[in-house]
């Protein structure tokens, strides 16, 4: 155990009923700072669902979710808006606020939320469309951005705030092939630069080698859970292995 | 053609009655608008007894004759002792029936928003009704615009409703010209064309509105 690296994010034993099915039957993990760990599974396994959970987006039924070590009191508004100005999220289909341009997309947080000043927060905005390689692209509303340059914009909101972490909800799955490396390169250059994250995906391959643990779901839970190398090794006898090998037959070309 | 009847006792009268027609307007216009937008954002957001309160006055104030609210307002309230002068009278019903007709065109453009609005504003941390006030309205004022315009133009020509509960506008004034000289065609005809010029005035300001909020992926493209 290295007691160097402080755990930033910890989530015990999540349930979660939906519309009268469990969701989520008691998840747990703990996320340390610079980790980027890696949600796959079937779909319908809870990926979403957990990340929305540890949010609050969707509040749990039960569990407990420390940030830093201390416990988060979602029922305490306050509490819970300066939690999720610490917890950046991804969506799968991006959800750019469509009546802003990308530069107000990335600062109207700042400026509503933070209360940072309007030309230090367009400022910040600027910085991080520049991060993710559109500077060109400020004054273009959602309508006008491809599908890979939205996602790119949300990422670039969700950086602006400084989070202490990010949760990634399939960020490529909505995108047309030719557009995925693009977003791709954006978050490893992220987890390159010690991003805490948590990412549901399917694109494995692209990140595999940056990835601290794979967190295998289905039917609600972490079935199994282990650094890429241990859970996809060509000898491993794992449900995840079959899983991506399965991934990998349906991607590959003729 | 008798001009003298126009210049000095038609139009004179008329334009008095501009006026207040104009005075009875702006306000309506305005507090209808934005007492729609409160009543349609509770409608949508609001908690259900909130909810209830909002949908009940809609349907009270949808459901029954302007007229009849007028005169509720103007004979019915003495009763209970609260006495309004007539034009405060008008401006009150007509705010309260234009706002109960402006919820529901807020209503429906805030249904028509995504949800993902609302997710992505509160995973920012944006309260409840910061998300509300800074994602979800602005985007739904945008698509509500046209129905929102439409209800300003009913009012417009509402507002010669008024005069039933003596605050003289132009249908008042085009009624004592008509009656005193009894020249009902020329009166009316003439206020006709006063109201027209107003909705005209009216339609240009709200499509110079409109082309100004616009916003590529919104309404129509120009």
């Amino acid at each position: 155990m290295n007691n160097n690296v402080a755990t930033v994010l910890q989530i015990t034993d999540i349930h979660k009923v939906l519309g009268g099915k469990e969701i989520l039957r008691g998840v747990s993990m703990t996320v340390d700072k610079g980790e980027l760990k890696i949600l796959i599974g079937p779909s319908g396994g809870g990926k979403s669902t957990l990340l929305q959970c540890i949010n609050f987006l969707l509040p749990p039924d039960q569990g407990r979710i420390f940030l830093d070590g201390s416990e988060v009191h979602f029922h305490k508004k306050a509490e819970l808006y300066r939690y999720r100005q610490q917890v950046g999220m991804i969506f799968q289909d991006f959800n750019l606020f469509d009546h802003l341009n990308a530069l107000d997309n990335v600062s109207i947080a700042l400026r509503k939320v933070k209360k940072i000043h309007k030309a230090e927060a367009g400022d910040r905005a600027y910085h991080e469309l520049e991060r993710v390689g559109l500077s060109d692209k400020t004054d273009l509303y959602p309508a006008e951005l491809s599908g890979g340059q939205k996602q790119r914009v949300s990422i670039a909101r969700a950086l602006a705030m400084d989070p202490k972490v990010i949760l990634l909800d399939e960020p490529t799955s909505a995108l047309d092939p030719e557009l995925i490396g693009e977003v791709l390169r954006v978050i490893v250059d992220l987890a390159r630069s010690g991003m805490t994250m948590i990412m549901a995906t399917h694109q494995i391959g692209y990140v595999k080698s940056l990835t601290n643990e794979i967190l295998f779901m289905e039917n609600g839970r972490i079935i199994e859970h282990g650094p890429p190398e241990k859970l996809l090794s060509a000898d491993a006898d794992t449900r995840c292995r079959g899983f991506c090998e399965m991934l990998k037959d349906l991607v590959r070309e003729p | 053609m008798d001009w003298d009847f126009y210049g000095q006792h038609l139009i004179p009268a008329l334009n008095d009655g501009l006026w207040i027609s104009i005075l009875l307007i702006l306000p309506s216009a305005t507090g209808g608008l934005a007492l729609g937008i409160l009543t349609g954002t509770i409608r949508t957001f609001g908690p259900p007894w909130l909810k209830r309160i909002g949908n009940f006055y809609a349907g009270i104030f949808r459901g029954t004759p302007l007229v009849v609210q007028l005169f509720i307002l103007y004979f019915g309230l003495p009763n209970i002792g609260i006495y309004l002068s007539p034009y405060a009278a008008a401006v009150t019903g007509f705010i309260l029936c234009s706002g109960a007709y402006q919820s529901e065109y807020i209503r429906g453009g805030l249904s028509a928003i995504k949800r993902g609005q609302l997710m992505a504003a509160k995973s920012l941390g944006f309260s409840s009704t910061g998300s509300i006030f800074w994602i979800v309205l602005p985007q739904a004022m945008r698509r509500a615009l046209p129905g929102c315009g439409n209800e300003i133009i009913y009012l417009i020509k509402y507002s010669s409703l008024a005069y039933i509960i003596t605050c003289i506008e132009i249908t008042g004034q085009a009624r004592d010209v008509a009656t005193t000289y009894f020249r009902f065609t020329e009166s009316f005809f003439v206020a006709g064309l006063y109201y027209l010029a107003l909705v005209s005035i009216a339609g240009i300001a709200l499509g110079k509105l409109e082309k100004k909020l616009y916003i590529p992926g919104f309404g129509k493209q120009h």
